[in-house]
């Protein structure tokens, strides 16, 4: 790996060929470089909201516009009322304004857009697109379609940046630090619960992000990237005009960040390049070989956008990274972190989780009836039954997702119902999914540490600037941690997708571990496990039923649960059968009847139901009463 | 305002609302089908008017030209498997439609007296034009992705929709055009004349819907589209060809689009960028109905014509605004009432 390049020394190469650029290119090619700095600010915002968090917004360029027009109107409007004028005195101060505006603008558009269905809010985003451009173009006293002109040049330590060369520096100083700190942002706690809105919101949420106010972070902090590009366009071109803020404008900024890598924050800079020096040759070009005037490069741009997400869709950095061979460095665990608090364990046989004549109906159909259970510190319970006994829906009573027709679940004595999972996870509760659920292309250390969030504090601006760096470094530890306990350390950095089903499961525990909770829901834990593996789960699960944690499993392999468990509660449509020691249960004789009709089903699987000859379907591995009998 | 304005307006909001409408329900069939958000329906809109404006004027339509550009380009993407597969029978196949159709029809095109067609024949003759793009569009930017995330497609779609803009500005040209009306007659009613062209929307518009809601009812291919709209693998694992019902939703919605743009073209200039704005309101009506109920857009889109209608009457200056705006309270009112936890698909 010595071949490698440092990450160190590539970035800084980048920034001394930046630092010589005004020195020798010709001014043209300045203006262009201040052009891609502008766009690829806002096409950052787009990598953050889109690539990184799943969210698509047609409408960035109204923000940019709100940021060029702020500062355009505070800056010329002769006439402005006393109590706002003074703001006009310096555009440092126009730029807060301009951010103050859009941090309100986006947190109103935001809250009312945001909650909009997938695919839903970028056609909200073309609308209100469209309406903020249409605004500009329409209010006389912004200029209406000629827009004002006359805007003064920005002034830095008494130097006037009033030519491209001086304006260069200032632009791409705010590229770079807002790249730095996306990138920084990203590699945190809250950059963990940003990562996890693609793809993973009920995860998340279970493991305790805040998912909505994750979105509006997002939305909040593309916005403010665009309305401070907005903020030096202005500045450098000393005019502004609707037309550069319109939807077609938005589209573009949109295609900048899916050209270049919507995933990664230096392809905002590369999709920035590419789209404004294609644009610039394509405007030359196209007119001479049609013949005509006209926005022709629009017909290359579709087409190259149609091709990238048919045959590309991480986009142009993913190659182009190929090619600059940058060493990759492991998250650092520092094993001198201090260890996170922990929360103080109930008292052993204290009740944990009691569900008290839980009924639920579907329509006509009773999927829960009368249920009632109760799991104690320091005891592993397990809910089992034939398929189609109402285990699951039982499960997502217990655990909040779903709410109980009639009846109660008391968690540490508060009822459950009505609390949203947030608030279920921070009382101490923490589960697996039967469908595993985790961030395949984020690293196992990183996944597992989403199960931190809720034992941390920092939020995004001190992510932002590092100023979490101990927090974290304690956060990682533990995440690092569980997964040695858990039997997974020689996976801690391989993408968690690449793991077998198997290890995903236990995964998913040393995740739920991270929370420090006082008890665990575990669904179907030990399926696609190999015996090996299976031993060393029932041992963890042991281990930390002698620490005092709750443990409530539902699940079909009857080895694993009958020499695991303390007690076992039998569910048969919708109702429990029985309840007890696995001895007692294993000779009930409606438990008997329910699996097999009378044969004594664990007996006939000593071997797993899936390696026995007599299983022809896959799905009997999970599901005992296909099992012919 | 007087009783006869309104009820002008009440006619005018009535003709444009048919055309969102047939617009809304082809844009909610795509949707169901394929998951597509097709933007691009507005552009075929804009095709089918300046096809038939330069059919009127003599002038071989230049769209003819990337109607045989789309079927070379899909007998390449077809073709060259079925070559590898060793299957030469098919290539004659994927040859028939996409390279001696469109040569057959620049050939009609080229030859026939277009100026002296009757009325009926050039619009038939316009539809043949642009109506195939819509099953040579899905194969070649759709059917690649199908299985993609709805964003993306929604993504690809805008990035189709942009192409087909500049496109059109290179084969129309920026003027825009307006063609004869089919009909000259006029209807008295009460105190209003109601124009004939206002007649023939609405009338073609209903039997539209009525022959889309027959198609949906009683045919196999109908049924076929209904399936794989309500369950994608469950239709794929009986039988029903994705591709297929792709290219037949993008040939209905590619007709609907044509079609309407023919019927709008008498009573409304068209541009090579107009298509965009009408679908677009088409869109606020398909959300209105959710994206999924076809009744529920068709009231939507007669709700969106009175709308544009009496706030073009107000305050023109903010026409488009109003109607665009509408969108996000719809919107709004969508996502809270479905409850759904979102998550990729």
């Amino acid at each position: 790996m010595n071949a490698k390049l440092s990450p160190r020394l590539v970035l800084g190469g980048f920034l001394a060929l930046l630092a010589l650029a005004p020195v020798v290119l010709s001014p043209f090619s300045v203006t262009l470089l201040n052009y891609i700095g502008l766009y690829a600010l806002v096409a950052l915002g787009l990598v953050l909201l889109t690539g990184v968090g799943g969210l698509t917004s047609f409408g960035q360029a109204a923000f940019v516009g709100l940021g060029a027009y702020t500062t355009a109107a505070l800056t010329t409007l002769p006439s402005l009322p006393g109590w706002i004028a003074w703001v006009g005195a310096s555009p440092w101060l126009t730029l807060l304004a301009g951010l103050l505006l859009t941090t309100v603008v986006a947190v109103l558009l935001g809250s009312l857009t945001l909650r909009l269905l997938g695919h839903f809010l970028p056609l909200g985003t073309m609308a209100w697109g469209m309406s903020l451009y249409f605004l500009f173009g329409t209010s006389e006293s912004l200029g209406g379609h000629s827009g004002l002109n006359g805007i003064p040049p920005i002034s830095l330590f008494g130097l006037s940046l009033d030519t491209g060369e001086r304006i260069f520096y200032l632009i791409w100083a705010f590229v770079l630090v807002a790249v730095l700190t996306t990138q920084n942002l990203l590699d945190s706690r809250e950059g963990r619960a940003i990562r996890a809105l693609k793809g993973g919101i009920v995860m998340a949420e279970a493991m305790g992000v805040d998912t909505s106010r994750s979105r509006m972070v997002i939305f909040l902090i593309a916005a403010l990237h665009a309305c401070a590009s907005g903020w030096l366009y202005a500045h450098m071109q000393r005019f502004v005009n609707p037309t550069p803020f319109g939807l077609h404008i938005g589209i573009e900024y949109l295609f900048m960040a899916v050209v270049g890598g919507a995933g990664h924050v230096w392809g905002a800079l590369v999709g920035a390049g590419v789209i404004t020096l294609l644009k610039q040759w394509l405007q030359d070009i196209l007119p001479k070989l049609l013949g005509q005037a006209g926005n022709f490069e629009v017909i290359v741009f579709g087409l190259m956008m149609i091709v990238v997400l048919q045959r590309a869709r991480g986009g142009l950095w993913p190659l182009l990274r190929r090619l600059v061979p940058v060493r990759v460095d492991h998250k650092h665990i520092d094993a001198s972190a201090e260890a996170l608090p922990r929360r103080t364990p109930p008292k052993a046989g204290e009740v944990i989780l009691e569900a008290r004549n839980v009924t639920r109906k579907f329509g006509g159909l009773v999927a829960n009836n009368n249920m009632n259970l109760q799991v104690k510190a320091g005891e592993i319970l397990a809910l089992i039954g034939p398929n189609g006994a109402g285990k699951s829906t039982m499960f997502n009573q217990l655990s909040g997702v779903d709410t109980p027709t009639s009846g109660e679940v008391l968690f540490l004595g508060q009822p459950v119902a009505g609390k949203d999972s947030r608030q279920i996870a921070r009382m101490g509760m923490s589960r697996t999914f039967q469908h595993v659920k985790l961030l395949p292309t984020m690293s196992v250390l990183e996944n597992v540490a989403i199960g931190t969030h809720l034992r941390g504090g920092k939020g995004v601006l001190s992510a932002a600037w590092r100023l979490d760096r101990t927090e974290e470094a304690r956060l990682l530890k533990e995440a690092a941690r569980q997964i040695e306990r858990v039997g997974l350390g020689e996976f801690m950095h391989a993408e968690a997708g690449s793991l077998a089903l198997g290890q995903q499961r236990i995964l998913e525990i040393a995740r739920a571990l991270c929370a420090d909770p006082c008890l665990l829901l575990l669904d179907e834990p030990a399926a696609g496990l190999r015996h090996k593996e299976k031993q060393a789960l029932a041992d963890l699960l042991r281990k930390l039923r002698a620490e005092g944690l709750a443990t409530l499993i539902v699940e079909h392999d009857m080895d694993f649960v009958m020499n695991l468990v303390d007690r076992v509660v039998v569910m048969e449509f919708g109702q429990k059968i029985a309840e007890g020691l696995p001895d007692e249960v294993q000779q009930n004789p409606a438990v008997l009847e329910a699996y097999l009709g009378g044969v004594e089903w664990w007996q006939i699987r000593t071997t797993p139901c899936w390696r026995s000859a007599t299983s022809a379907s896959p799905m009997a591995r999970s599901k005992p009463s296909a099992m012919p009998a | 305002m007087e009783f006869q304005i309104a009820l002008m307006l009440v006619q005018d909001g009535i003709t444009n609302g048919a055309i969102y409408a047939l617009l809304a329900l082809a844009l909610v069939l795509v949707f169901a089908v394929t998951r597509v958000i097709f933007i691009p329906q507005g552009e075929f809109v804009a095709y089918g008017a300046l096809t038939l404006a330069m059919l009127q004027a003599g002038v071989v339509p230049t769209t003819v030209w990337l109607l045989v550009g789309l079927g070379v380009a899909v007998t390449v993407v077809d073709g060259v498997p079925a070559l590898r597969s060793g299957r030469p029978g098919r290539l004659l196949g994927v040859a028939g439609w996409n390279l001696a159709y469109p040569l057959g029809v620049a050939a009609l095109v080229s030859v026939l007296p277009l100026q002296s067609l009757p009325q009926l024949a050039q619009v038939a003759l316009a539809l043949a034009v642009v109506v195939p793009m819509g099953p040579q569009m899905y194969r070649l930017v759709y059917q690649p992705i199908a299985s993609a995330p709805i964003l993306i497609l929604l993504i690809v779609s805008v990035a189709a929709h942009l192409t087909m803009v500049g496109l059109g500005l290179l084969f129309f040209g920026a003027e825009g055009q307006r063609t004869p009306a089919f009909s000259d007659a006029s209807l008295e009613l009460g105190p209003l004349t109601v124009p004939g062209q206002t007649l023939v929307i609405v009338a073609v518009s209903l039997a539209l819907i009525v022959a889309l809601f027959q198609f949906f009812e009683r045919t196999l291919y109908g049924k076929a589209l209904r399936a794989t709209a309500m369950n994608r693998v469950g239709a794929r694992l009986m039988g029903i060809s994705p591709a297929l019902a792709g290219k037949l939703t993008f040939f209905l919605a590619a007709f609907i689009g044509a079609l309407s743009g023919v019927l709008i073209a008498p009573i409304t200039t068209v541009y090579y960028d107009t298509g965009f704005l009408i679908a677009l309101k088409g869109f606020v009506a398909a959300i209105i109905g959710g994206l999924a109920s076809y009744p529920l857009a068709a009231v939507g889109a007669l709700l969106v014509g009175q709308l544009e209608s009496f706030s073009s009457f107000w305050a023109s200056a903010y026409k488009e605004v109003i109607v665009f705006t509408l969108i996000i309270p719809v919107l709004l009112w969508r996502s809270l009432t479905s409850r759904h936890v979102e998550e990729e698909e």
